[in-house]
């Protein structure tokens, strides 16, 4: 029986383009766009309005008892398409019918009050996600177990460790009894064993006839979950199938399409007057047969854009990011004169260097060491995959480098028997 | 087993089922809100007293002692001013608590489903709260005074459901205001801070109720009507509410309520890409 049926979902948002300016936020740019607009015709036809597809003619069917994994890189769709699910956002068209109690938890902890108790804010937390009272009174002991927050009832949550608060959200959470369970990503926090905790309730879950969807950058996680995936692209679906063929095929897909980007002439190339980005490229020397990158794989970034100044010192700062935005690293050429023509730029990323986890890679064009000429805001993303050895423990590693620093461990001293 | 449609413009179909069906959440949310305000503080609901009381002070002071204002009712002025200031402080906080509730919550909007009305209906708890416990300061110094309790007190819970629509309706066209534009986050304490003088907070109406512009005066202040109408309800033997003053306060209050939650309704399904 099909729970959720999904026909050509559509979502669109509109983008408020002015140039050399930032999108109007304020009521007062909006008055005085107003009255400047009744007085001059030009300023108007400045500002552009840029139709954007978050979600383009989704459709999908998902069958009672699914444990449904979605994958795809940043901007695919995968956040709209919960958001749409779990009534956040409607969508622009299309229909859906779900056919049961829906929960989501598109974070954990959802409206945690700091100011109140850890019991206060299980009824809390659980009214938001649409439990009973008396549904929350029955398993108050469960969740407080599960959590292991017994001392810290009376504590208010803003004095919880993160470890704490993380799982006593997700202990919340797991005693919800939907017929419908929406994940958005909360396996990414916690420690390993309580990461344990949670695959191993979602699992029960799924036993007791639930569905799961469930979306996550940790493939690894999504395999172990999911005996369902739907992988996603630039706001369409690819592919919906069994998880190892779809998670396969996205891994080679990333590979083949995401990593480089270049353009032929500089007439259509991103940029401005002063530089234009021929193309940029990460240049993989894989591991063996692998056909993707994974912690151990060491890779190139090269970097060619063109010039179109006469003797300037130029020099690229590059930097790599997160896919939650932090700065991994900054680098930065030397600076040297070039004449107009096209300049390239590379530099060599050992392996056993980034941790698994999508990246991005921004730089910018400096003139002088001082004036940036042009910033290209994440021109390639790229994923990091998980590569383990020797450990039995598949949680989420944890920082943005996993270096290998030689860490040895010996035994100093011998109890004299 | 329930089956939920989703589909553009579908959830105004089923909008005021699912009100009911949140009603738990309604209280929670409101029970947060009301444990959240004194937190922390060592004298907590104390403060529900002593900010009327100091604000009635200093303004006996300021009018009857410095200014020598006279007040031509012959009611006590303590009482026309902490009667007032009890019912003003009512409106403008919960006016300022509907404003707030929305971007206030905003992680709520971004991250769960339910009818967003519930974050600003429920955010008038906390002004409801405080006004209760001012009541019951304002009682026995009603009796101090020598103004007996009388049956115009049934009347009490009718002017502050007027006073909470007022409050709730305008708060609800500013919040949503607010989600887009943070500059009403500016607007609303000034409107509160002129508010207070324009309308018969810490003056009766009895000084200029003869004079032409009076009923101007109670159309273009809808709420002068209602505060005089709490006060006559209150006080014993309170002459100088008029029913027919009240009247524009009555129509006021139907008009914005109707219009605030067709808006509200309107924009409610866009917050979330605003917020």
């Amino acid at each position: 029986m099909s729970v959720i049926k999904a026909e050509n979902i559509s979502k669109k948002y509109i983008i408020d383009h002015k140039k050399g300016n930032a999108p109007k936020s304020t009521l007062r740019e909006v008055i005085t766009d107003t009255f400047s607009g009744l007085f001059s015709s030009r300023d108007r036809d400045q500002e552009t309005h840029e139709e954007f597809w978050a979600l383009k003619n989704v459709s999908f069917e998902i069958e009672q008892g699914d444990r449904v994994g979605i994958v795809g890189s940043n901007g695919a769709g995968k956040s709209t398409m919960l958001k749409v699910l779990s009534r956040i956002t409607e969508p622009t068209q299309g229909r859906i019918s779900i056919t049961g109690r829906v929960a989501s938890l598109l974070e954990v902890g959802t409206g945690f009050h700091p100011e109140l108790s850890g019991r206060e804010n299980i009824f809390l937390n659980g009214a938001i996600l649409g439990m009973k009272r008396d549904e929350i009174k029955r398993h108050f002991d469960a969740i407080v177990d599960f959590a292991g927050v017994e001392k810290f009832l009376d504590t208010p949550v803003k004095r919880y460790s993160s470890g704490m608060y993380v799982r006593l959200g997700f202990a919340i959470s797991a005693h919800l009894e939907p017929e419908i369970m929406i994940i958005d990503e909360v396996l990414a926090v916690g420690d390993a064993e309580f990461q344990r905790k949670c695959l191993g309730k979602m699992k029960d879950a799924s036993n007791a006839g639930r569905t799961i969807i469930f979306v996550s950058h940790n493939l690894t996680a999504v395999q172990g979950l999911c005996n369902k995936s739907i992988f996603m692209k630039k706001g369409q679906l690819v592919e919906i199938g069994e998880t190892n063929q779809v998670i396969a095929n996205y891994l080679s897909h990333i590979q083949k399409t995401g990593l480089s980007s270049s353009w032929e002439t500089p007439e259509d190339a991103p940029g401005n007057d002063k530089v234009r980005l021929k193309s940029v490229k990460i240049v993989p020397k894989y591991i063996g047969d692998l056909k993707h990158i994974d912690v151990r794989t060491p890779f190139k970034i090269e970097i060619e854009f063109w010039n179109m100044l006469d003797s300037a010192n130029l020099n690229v700062s590059l930097h790599l990011n997160s896919l939650t935005g932090e700065c991994v690293f900054n680098i930065g050429t030397p600076s040297r004169k070039f004449e107009k023509g096209i300049v390239k730029a590379e530099c060599e990323i050992e392996g056993n260097f980034l941790n698994d986890g999508s990246y991005s890679l921004s730089f910018m064009v400096v003139k002088d060491t001082s004036t940036p000429l042009m910033n290209f805001e994440e021109s390639l993303i790229f994923e990091v995959e998980d590569y383990r050895e020797g450990v039995s423990w598949y949680g989420k590693w944890p920082g943005y480098v996993r270096p290998q620093i030689a860490f040895p461990i010996t035994q100093l001293e011998y109890e004299n028997v | 087993m329930q089956e939920i449609v989703i589909e553009a413009g579908r959830t105004a179909k089923n909008y005021w089922k699912d009100l009911w069906r949140f009603k738990e959440l309604l209280l929670i949310l409101a029970l947060r809100d009301v444990t959240v305000r004194y937190k922390q503080t060592s004298i907590g609901i104390l403060w529900a007293i002593i900010r009327p009381v100091m604000m009635m002070m200093v303004f006996v002071f300021a009018y009857d002692k410095v200014a020598k204002i006279k007040d031509d009712s012959n009611v006590k002025y303590q009482v026309i001013i902490f009667s007032g200031i009890l019912l003003w402080n009512f409106f403008a906080t919960a006016l300022q608590q509907v404003s707030n509730s929305i971007t206030g919550n905003s992680n709520l909007v971004s991250k769960v489903y339910f009818p967003r009305l519930i974050m600003a209906i429920s955010s008038i708890s906390v002004a409801l709260v405080d006004f209760l416990v001012g009541l019951v300061v304002l009682i026995p110094m009603l009796c101090y005074y020598g103004y007996y309790p009388d049956w115009n007190m049934l009347m009490i819970p009718f002017f502050l459901a007027l006073t909470a629509m007022a409050a709730f309706s305008l708060g609800l066209i500013f919040a949503v205001l607010n989600v887009k534009y943070r500059d009403f986050q500016q607007i609303v304490p000034l409107v509160v801070q002129y508010g207070f003088f324009v309308c018969p907070v810490v003056y009766s109406v009895s000084k200029f109720q003869d004079e032409w512009w009076f009923k101007y005066y109670s159309i273009l202040n809808p709420l002068s009507g209602i505060i005089e109408g709490f006060r006559w309800s209150t006080i014993q033997n309170y002459a100088y509410f008029q029913w027919s003053s009240f009247v524009p306060s009555l129509v006021f209050v139907i008009i914005t309520t109707f219009i605030s939650i067709v808006f509200f309704r309107k924009k409610e399904n866009s917050f979330v890409d605003f917020i």
